[in-house]
């Protein structure tokens, strides 16, 4: 994420000296995820919640819908907006002030795993083409960076979308809208997941905790749809890699995805 | 980014709107020291995009506390002008802007040998003067060629190009219609000396394959994309030649005049000013009337 804080030189050796024998610092295998919980309607008061734990990494998620106007070149399309929020309260890395890059780029790319999966049809938001929408405001904040941000973000924003209700509206005849007390939930047509491959040297660890996530070289996350297609992809900072690595790591990730989402419909049922 | 099929992007021959083949780059044109004041720059033009890449640097960072002990910070700072695309952009920095600035940055500091200029600042900017769709690759590559042009040591260049998917087909360098009526788009940064791969991203519903296909198309396109930067490159110095050579004249035939003499010639006007033909430029008394 931009700039790297500085981890002692001892510690990244001895991450790295047990990568080599394929072992991480808390005992996982390259692969290997930390516990997942998921915890829905967290916050009555917003549309849709959601509280996901990855290990010790913690994103409460919340969606709220307000009435507006759509954009003029999709005058029969809701909106949706992700916003991100990496609060000091999370790290002591973290500084208050506008977004930062690194907020940016996770709202950012979670957002594109959303959006173009299409699990939300935009168009079933629309009360009345060019002039009344639902916009849907999906917003992040960190509680504890424990690492993985994006794919906790990304399961986080999907829960929260599921347990989402909207409320019904009665078109008024002057044109105003009033909304009724009844709700009516969202609807979701599949789920996508965002699985996070990081690149430690020349070792690719899934999931990792905050100070592997602060020694990686480089990540790229990738967004699945239900289909194993690929519907977003980030490569972020400043590693490199060689295009036979990208397909092997978009090979593994798919496989990664699956689990992933089993998780989550597991803690949505 | 809906891949409706209501225009037809590709005829039956495989012939695209603006005429190229499906792994054809746009034509393409790079002009290096475009910017006088900046150390390096380059402007390109790929299709009807125009961008200007200026270097500056490396120089003091403010504030000090952003500095990096051990390394140079890049800093690269994509902007669109507000009259770059068909609505008015506003000018205030978008989300999109930051994060676009922030991948070029990324890819540029993987080929820059930073450590070699501990506790400064390398900043790139990079204003869009007309979009067409794959702006950000062209920045990214109009950078590199930049940076190169300011003497900055790297370790090679990054070529940049996207590839996208229209009708469920692997299509190079996508231009403005066809990035909004594809079904997808993976701008891609790469460097072709190194075989390596510095930005990567993705929108868009790709199939694995789909997305190996697209992949694989960008590369070839960076590496033809990589020649015209060398190309560009190589012809400042060409021109730098040029200057230099075509005025030899044998010096010692030439009988030398006194040097007192030469500061009297005036130097030529670019601006010719051409005067109102009365000969007379005396004030007539129609005029001093007025005055007075």
């Amino acid at each position: 994420m931009g700039d790297k804080y500085i981890i002692n030189e001892i510690e990244k050796d001895h991450i790295l000296s047990l990568l080599e024998q394929k072992k991480r610092i808390d005992g996982r295998t390259l692969d290997g995820f930390r516990e997942i919980k998921i915890e829905t309607n967290f916050v009555e008061k917003a549309e849709g919640s959601a509280v996901i734990t990855i290990g010790n990494t913690k994103i409460i998620v919340g969606v709220k819908a307000i009435l507006g106007t759509p954009y003029p070149d999709s005058p029969e399309s809701g909106v949706i907006t992700t916003g991100a929020e990496l609060s000091p309260i999370a790290s002591p890395y973290f500084e208050s002030g506008p977004p930062s890059n690194a907020a940016i780029e996770l709202a950012r790319v979670t957002d594109r795993t959303i959006r173009e999966s299409h699990c939300i049809d935009l168009s079933k938001l629309c009360v009345v083409p060019e002039k009344h929408v639902w916009i849907l405001f999906i917003d992040f904040y960190v509680l504890n960076h424990d690492g993985n941000l994006f794919d906790a973000a990304a399961l986080g924003a999907m829960a929260a979308l599921a347990t989402t209700k909207i409320p019904k509206v009665k078109v008024l005849e002057d044109g105003s809208i009033e909304k009724l007390e009844e709700k009516e939930p969202l609807k979701i047509n599949h789920y996508p997941v965002a699985v996070t491959c990081y690149k430690i040297d020349k070792y690719k660890i899934y999931d990792p905790n905050f100070k592997e996530d602060r020694v990686s070289d480089s990540r790229i996350t990738i967004g699945f749809d239900e289909e194993d297609r690929i519907v977003a992809l980030q490569k972020g900072d400043q590693g490199t890699y060689k295009p036979a690595e990208i397909m092997e790591i978009v090979r593994e990730s798919l496989n990664v995805s699956k689990a992933l989402r089993k998780e989550l419909m597991k803690s949505l049922s | 980014m809906a891949g409706d099929g209501s225009v037809k992007l590709i005829d039956e021959k495989g012939i695209r709107l603006d005429g190229r083949k499906v792994d054809e780059l746009r034509p393409v044109n790079i002009k290096i020291g475009v910017i006088k004041n900046a150390d390096g720059s380059a402007e390109i033009r790929m299709g009807k995009n125009i961008i200007i890449a200026a270097v500056y640097g490396p120089r003091e960072l403010h504030p000090k506390h952003r500095a990096l002990a051990d390394r140079a910070l890049i800093q690269c700072f994509y902007r669109m002008s507000t009259f770059s695309v068909s609505d008015r952009k506003s000018p205030a920095p978008s989300r999109r802007e930051k994060e676009i600035s922030m991948v070029i940055s990324n890819s540029l500091a993987s080929v820059v040998l930073t450590e070699k200029y501990p506790r400064t600042t390398i900043d790139v900017y990079l204003q869009v003067l007309q979009a067409d769709g794959g702006t950000r690759t062209a920045s990214l590559t109009a950078a590199s060629v930049a940076l190169a042009d300011a003497g900055i040591p790297m370790r090679g260049l990054i070529a940049s190009v996207a590839a996208g998917l229209i009708n469920d087909k692997a299509v190079l360098d996508l231009f403005d219609v066809e990035d909004q009526k594809g079904s997808g788009d993976l701008p891609l940064g790469y460097c072709p000396v190194l075989d390596e791969i510095s930005l990567l991203q993705l929108d868009g519903v790709f199939t694995v394959k789909q997305f190996e296909d697209c992949l694989n198309i960008a590369i070839k396109g960076a590496k033809d994309l990589y020649e015209i930067q060398r190309d560009a490159l190589k012809q400042k110095y060409t021109d730098i030649r040029a200057e230099v050579e075509v005025p030899v004249k044998p010096k010692t035939e030439e009988p030398k005049e006194e040097p007192k003499e030469e500061p009297k010639v005036a130097p030529k006007p670019v601006l010719k000013v051409e005067k109102p033909k009365t000969e007379e430029p005396k004030p007539s008394k129609d005029d001093k009337k007025e005055v007075e």
